[in-house]
This record gives structure tokens, C-alpha cells and sequence, in this order.
């Protein structure tokens, strides 16, 4: 016990006390705080009245670093990650120049060594096809070699299901995974918002739920036909989750990520043509949010990801049409989920299994399951602590989101990574 | 009545009351026009900005004459061409045209919830003419004031609104005013032409013509966009107007004198049968009369309304 070099004393892991033991880097022990071990350590931290968690992985965020670092760089980026409880984050490869040769990979991997080099630690995503343009593939060994670790066309769905199937098949080759954002483009071309009552009260162009669904259906298809795992994003209504349950039934290869705002947003907070709730695929409607709640509690969904996308507020703040898609989400994206488990619609269990067990087993990345020798990724989480939502107190340059001037409860008090403290 | 809206974003803004006081102000306005000299020095020294982002000539003109007659000084500006042009954005535009203190702006956008966007952002009125897909206020006041004008009242009234329901503003003001002002509303157009959601409007929903108009005192027909052809929403102009263009027909359905309504420009033969544009039962230049009047009445009680505090 000699070599411990942390306790955290007291903190509550499932329901119950316990004391937390580092070792270079790693998890030792995790024990019940009652047995009141003397250990020797260098450092000492009382933890009472904290949740323990391990530390989140976000496999769907954009930091806009090379090309957009007006919007956010790989260095603010990742400070909101740290204060958020990300300690692992997949970033897309929607940048300029696009991220689909090694020279942009291996930058944006210093780039990150040398603003957080304890983390937390970025994976990039590697583009599928040259320029995201879906017309040749990516070099994707070339990619993979260069740290990549795994494959989308994020951004720009991929129409040709004949090139998709191509980059499916190549893809994992390299052993990786192919994300695809789900979305049939003819249906959606300029929709700024989910189709329906409130869209045609309000004339805004918009996509049909279907416009998903379609495409989800696509890649479950070749993803039975082929016997290769696809990832499908940001997953946000019932026909999708419809379609991937049948598909895990089958013994299809598909896993699933859906975001906090498709949890607790509605297309209704679009009224009044707000842009912070113009977000691609768009919010929908009730019925989608307690869909996409239970298909999350059954495991239909395996994944929370934040869909971070952060945009310069003059961006946004223009004629709603004209405005660009996305929330901004790394800051709030835990206390909105620990609100969904004070709600009771959702158990901690869930939460860290989507949060942290589920992208790490999807994308191949060591999991901190508190068990001894399981990286030493935690944070201490105040389940009492209300902050509130404003510009301030968000860590990413986007400040856009819907929830700008909302109270949230809970929020993270420290956060380890390789045992380090980072926040 | 004291009029307490800084902007007209949509009718839904309005009550019932209110709605019947534009009209009845329009109503004294329209004895202005009739007059020899048809200026009055209501809103002299006040100014008006003409902000007309997507073009329209007939609705500038009619606001232009509007405000003229009140004695208003109105100034146009044009998206493009104008300074207030390429790559600027509309919240700068916003604060340029209030830097030069106007006391209302008239605003035609391309996008829905523009005028909202400059309404939130302008101290002064403004007053929607047209925003994207989603309003025209002024356009449903001076329709309601033109059938109020011949039948005295919309109660128990209907009033079909035919063609392109998706993409059109008018009509969703439209439906809005005439079941305010007790009317009931039916729509027609093609699946592809009705907006989703149609079945949640306060109306009755047709994709037959023949059944639509049975009964109906009038008719209000929509301007078709000639590219909703290249958007695959109808395949051609001529099967549009056999299936879905008013003419004297299906006049013969409707109730005995019912009227007929178009906010203009007409495709003469398309929305509507060339003869039946001029008949007796047209009342299309009755509604660009009425426009300068409900234009008029809407200028003076937003520029001469008391502010809350
Ligand atoms: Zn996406």
C-alpha cells in the first residue's frame, strides 16, 4: 500500500460510503469507507457528501480546431470537457482543412498533449470520405495509424448506399467503426426543424422524423447484410428506436447514441423562431422525447453523447432560416442527465453506463470500472450544487443553447484523470 | 380605443375588438381617399422606413401611398442594391435603420420570424409585410376588410382559401382573422400543397375543388410559385389548373353572389379563370383599394400609440 499516491475518503459510489485508492495513475481499491484503513498516502481528500462517477466519454463532439477556432479550439474545447466530466472525447472531422489525412490527425493530437497533457484526451474521428464529400473514401489505414478512432461523414449524411457500404467494409478492415449521422438528405435539404403542426404554423421548412428513420433503416440493412457493427449518431425520434430495437432483436451489430436535448427538449422551444433550439436532426415532438427516455432506460439506446456544437454567437443570431445548426453541450450535458435521475426517469446506473461503460466499449477505450488496475478516471460530483446557465459560467466558447439563463442542479466538484487532478 | 401593440408581428396578436378597430379605422380612412385632395397632416414630421428585403412592389406602394396620404415621410430601402446589402447581417441592418430614428419599420423578409427578429431588436414599431412562409397581417386585414365591406359581417360566413396553403403567409393570416371575426374557413390545394399539421388549423381541409367550394360566399384564391413544378410538388401548370384553378364552374356551387379574392399578382388562366378575374364577382381591386386603407389606419394607430410606461 505503499505506492498509494491519493485516497478520496467518503465519497458515495452506488448508494454506499466508500474510500477510492490511486496508484500510478490507476484505481487500487475501492472500499467501504466503515473499515477505516490506515493508508499512507500523499495526498488526502475528504469527499463527503459527493457522488463518485468515473469519468465521461463523449463520443460525438466537434471542436472546430483547424478552421473555426473563432467557434471553439481543441484547448477551450477541452476545458469544457474537464468542468463538464469528460475525461475521453471522440471530436469529428468536420474542420477546414476536414480531418481525412494523418497531418491534420496527428496536429490536432498535439494540440491537445499541450493544452491538457494529463486530459482529458482527445480521439479524433476520422473523415469516411475525402473532403467529406462522399464521392472517394478516406485513407482510413493511414488515419487509424495516425490515431483515429473511428470513422464518419458526420455533418454531411452520406446519400449512395453503395459508397456507404464501401466505407463500412473498409472501415473495419481497419478494425474500426463507421458513425453515421442518419438523415436522408432529399428530405431534409434546408429543414431547420422537425416536421409538424409547429413547423407549418410557423413556416418553417423542415424534415419528417422519417427523414431519420429511413436511414437508420438503410444501415441496419447493411449492417445485417454485411455482419458489420455500425454506430448510428444522435438518434432522436420513436420510428428510429423502433427500427433498432427490431434490429438488436435480429442480432444486428448496431449501437446507438442519443443526446440530453433529445431527452428533455421538444419542437415547441423552436416557437418565437428561437436559433439556440435549431439543432440537426431537429428537436420533436413529446412522444419522441419519452421514446427515445424508454428506448434508453431498456438499452435500445446504448449511448449519451453530447452532439457538442458550438457556434459564435453572431452566427446565431440572425433571421432563423440563415442560422446554423447545433447546441452547444460539453458544460451542461451531465447536470441535464443528473436531472433526468432526479426525475427518476432515468437511474444512476444508466447514466454511467451511458455515459462512460458503453462509448468506451463501443470505441475500444479503457473503462474505469473501479476495479483495481482500471485507469484512475473519476470525478466527485455535488449532486446539491445549483448553477445557473449564462455565458459566464460556460467553459465553451459556443454559448449556444437553449438553456441559456436556466438553473441546473448538480454539478462536478473535481475531476481526476490518470489520476491527476484536472478540475 | 387606446392601442397598446408596439409591432404587428401576426393577426394572432390581436383580439377580436382589436381586429374590428383596424377596420373601422380603415373605414374612416377610406373617406381620405375618396376625396379630391386625399392627404391629411395625421402623421406629419413622423417617418417610415420601407425596409423591403425580398421584393414586392405592390405592398411598398400601397404602404408608400399610405403613408404619403398621412403626411408621413417614408423612405424605401431595398435589400439589395442598398448599402444595407451583401453580407450584412440583419441584426447590423437592425441597429443601422434605428440609429436613424424612424418611428415605424415596414418590414418584407424572406424568412419566417424575421419580423420577430426586428421587433425584438427596434425600439420603434414594426409592422410585418410579409415574412417567409409564416405572416401577413396586413394582407388578412385588407382581405377581411374588403368582404366586411360587402357583407357587413363575417359571422357565419365561409370563406374558402384554395392553392398553395404550405408555402403561403396569406393564408395563414387568413385563417387566423376570419375565424377571429366569427367566419368559418375552409382550405383546398393539392396533398403537396397543404402544410403539415393542416389538421390541427381551425378549418375544413379539401383536396376536391368540386366538394370544397359548395356553399362557399367566397373564394380566396393563393398565388402559385411557378417552381413548386422543379420542387416536384405538382407536375405541371396545366393539370394545377384543371384540378385546382377557380373558374365560373365551380362558381356555380358556391352560394348565389359569392365573391372572389386574390392578393395578386395573378397568373391569369392558373389560379383563376381570366374571365372570372373580371367578373362581377371578382373583388381583386376592391383589396388594393382596401390595402392603402387598412394600410393607412394600421400606420396611424402604431405611430401614434401611447407606449406602456
Ligand atoms: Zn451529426
Amino acid at each position: 500500500m505503499s505506492t498509494v499516491s491519493l485516497v478520496v475518503r467518503n465519497a458515495l459510489w452506488k448508494k454506499k460510503k466508500v474510500d477510492l485508492l490511486v496508484a500510478r495513475g490507476r484505481v487500487a481499491s475501492l472500499i467501504p469507507s466503515a473499515r477505516k484503513t490506515r493508508v499512507e498516502a500523499a495526498q488526502e481528500l475528504d469527499a463527503s457528501g459527493l457522488l463518485l462517477l468515473p469519468s465521461l466519454t463523449d463520443c460525438h463532439t466537434h471542436l472546430r480546431e483547424p478552421g473555426f477556432e473563432y467557434k471553439e479550439d481543441i484547448a477551450s474545447g477541452l476545458d469544457a470537457a474537464a468542468h463538464g466530466g469528460f475525461g475521453n472525447v471522440l471530436c469529428m472531422a468536420n474542420t477546414n482543412p476536414v480531418n481525412d489525412n494523418a497531418t491534420v490527425t496527428e496536429r490536432m493530437l498535439d494540440r491537445a498533449r499541450a493544452a491538457w497533457p494529463h486530459g482529458p484526451r482527445l480521439y479524433p474521428i476520422g473523415a469516411l470520405s475525402r473532403g467529406l464529400k462522399a464521392e472517394e473514401l478516406a485513407p482510413m489505414a493511414e488515419l487509424a495509424d495516425a490515431g483515429c478512432v473511428a470513422f464518419s461523414n458526420d455533418g454531411l449524411p452520406v446519400p449512395r448506399a453503395e459508397f456507404f457500404r464501401r466505407a463500412m467494409e473498409y472501415a473495419w478492415d481497419q478494425g474500426k467503426v463507421v458513425i453515421d449521422h442518419c438523415e436522408e438528405p432529399s428530405m431534409a435539404r434546408g429543414a431547420g426543424m422537425n416536421e409538424g403542426a409547429v413547423s407549418g404554423r410557423l413556416g418553417i421548412p423542415a424534415q419528417p422524423d422519417v427523414a431519420e428513420a429511413a436511414q437508420v433503416a438503410r444501415d441496419i440493412l447493411l449492417a445485417d447484410y454485411l455482419k458489420i457493427p455500425i454506430h448510428l449518431a444522435h438518434i432522436s425520434c420513436r420510428r428510429s428506436v423502433e427500427l433498432i430495437a427490431w434490429a438488436k432483436e435480429r442480432g444486428v451489430q448496431v449501437t446507438a447514441e442519443t443526446c440530453p436535448h433529445y431527452l428533455t427538449l421538444t419542437e415547441e422551444r423552436v416557437e418565437g423562431y428561437d436559433s439556440a433550439a435549431k439543432v440537426n436532426p431537429p428537436l420533436r415532438t413529446r412522444d419522441d422525447v419519452e421514446a427515445m427516455l424508454q428506448a434508453l432506460r431498456s438499452g435500445v439506446i446504448d449511448i449519451l453523447a453530447t452532439d457538442h456544437a458550438p457556434h459564435a454567437a453572431h452566427e446565431k443570431e440572425v433571421e432563423f432560416d440563415l442560422a446554423p445548426c447545433g447546441i452547444s453541450g460539453l458544460d451542461t450535458a451531465l447536470s441535464v442527465t443528473w436531472g433526468l435521475v432526479e426525475k427518476k426517469l432515468l437511474t444512476l446506473d444508466d447514466l454511467v453506463r451511458a455515459w462512460s461503460e458503453a462509448p468506451c466499449r463501443v470505441f475500444g477505450l479503457p473503462v474505469n470500472r473501479f476495479q483495481a488496475g482500471d485507469p484512475a478516471d473519476f470525478l466527485l460530483f455535488d449532486p446539491a450544487a445549483q448553477w445557473e446557465v449564462t455565458p459566464e459560467t460556460m467553459r465553451s466558447k459556443g454559448k449556444n443553447t437553449p438553456l441559456l439563463g436556466t438553473r441546473l442542479r448538480g454539478r462536478v466538484a473535481a475531476h481526476f484523470l490518470g489520476g491527476k487532478k484536472v478540475v | 380605443m387606446q392601442w397598446r401593440h408596439k409591432d404587428l408581428l401576426d393577426v394572432s396578436q390581436l383580439s377580436a375588438d382589436e381586429a374590428r378597430h383596424v377596420l373601422d379605422t380603415a373605414r374612416y380612412f377610406r373617406e381620405i381617399n375618396s376625396r379630391p385632395v386625399k392627404k391629411v397632416p395625421t402623421l406629419k414630421g413622423r417617418s417610415v422606413v420601407l425596409f423591403f428585403a425580398e421584393p414586392s412592389t405592390r405592398t411598398k406602394t400601397s404602404f408608400d401611398v399610405a403613408g404619403k396620404r398621412l403626411s408621413a415621410d417614408t423612405f424605401s430601402l431595398a435589400k439589395s442594391g442598398s448599402s444595407l446589402s451583401k453580407g450584412e447581417s440583419l441584426k447590423d441592418t437592425a441597429l443601422t435603420l434605428q440609429a436613424m430614428n424612424p418611428d415605424a419599420i415596414v418590414l418584407r423578409h424572406s424568412v419566417s420570424g424575421a419580423a420577430q427578429f426586428m421587433a425584438e431588436r427596434l425600439e420603434c414599431s414594426v409592422i410585418n409585410a410579409g415574412d417567409g412562409r409564416h405572416a401577413h397581417p396586413t394582407q388578412a386585414l385588407l382581405d377581411a376588410f374588403t368582404l366586411v365591406g360587402r357583407w357587413g359581417d363575417l359571422k357565419g360566413r365561409t370563406v374558402l382559401i384554395l392553392g398553395d396553403v404550405a408555402h403561403s403567409r396569406v393564408a395563414r393570416s387568413n385563417v387566423l382573422l376570419l375565424n377571429l371575426l366569427g367566419a368559418r374557413v375552409r382550405l383546398c390545394g393539392p396533398r403537396t400543397l397543404l402544410p403539415p399539421g393542416v389538421d390541427t388549423w381551425e378549418a375544413e381541409v379539401f383536396s376536391d375543388l368540386g366538394e370544397a367550394v359548395r356553399g362557399a360566399d367566397a373564394v380566396m384564391c393563393l398565388r402559385l410559385q411557378l417552381e413548386r413544378m422543379q420542387a416536384g410538388l405538382l407536375p405541371d401548370l396545366r393539370e394545377y389548373s384543371r384540378t385546382f384553378g377557380l373558374c365560373e364552374r365551380h362558381m356555380a356551387q358556391a352560394a348565389p353572389d359569392a365573391l372572389v379574392l386574390h392578393p395578386g399578382p395573378i397568373n391569369r388562366g392558373v389560379e383563376i379563370a381570366s374571365d372570372l378575374a373580371d367578373s362581377g364577382r371578382s373583388v381583386i381591386l376592391d383589396q388594393v383599394a382596401s390595402g392603402v386603407a387598412v394600410r393607412m389606419a394600421l400606420l396611424f394607430l402604431y405611430m401614434t400609440r401611447k407606449s406602456a410606461e
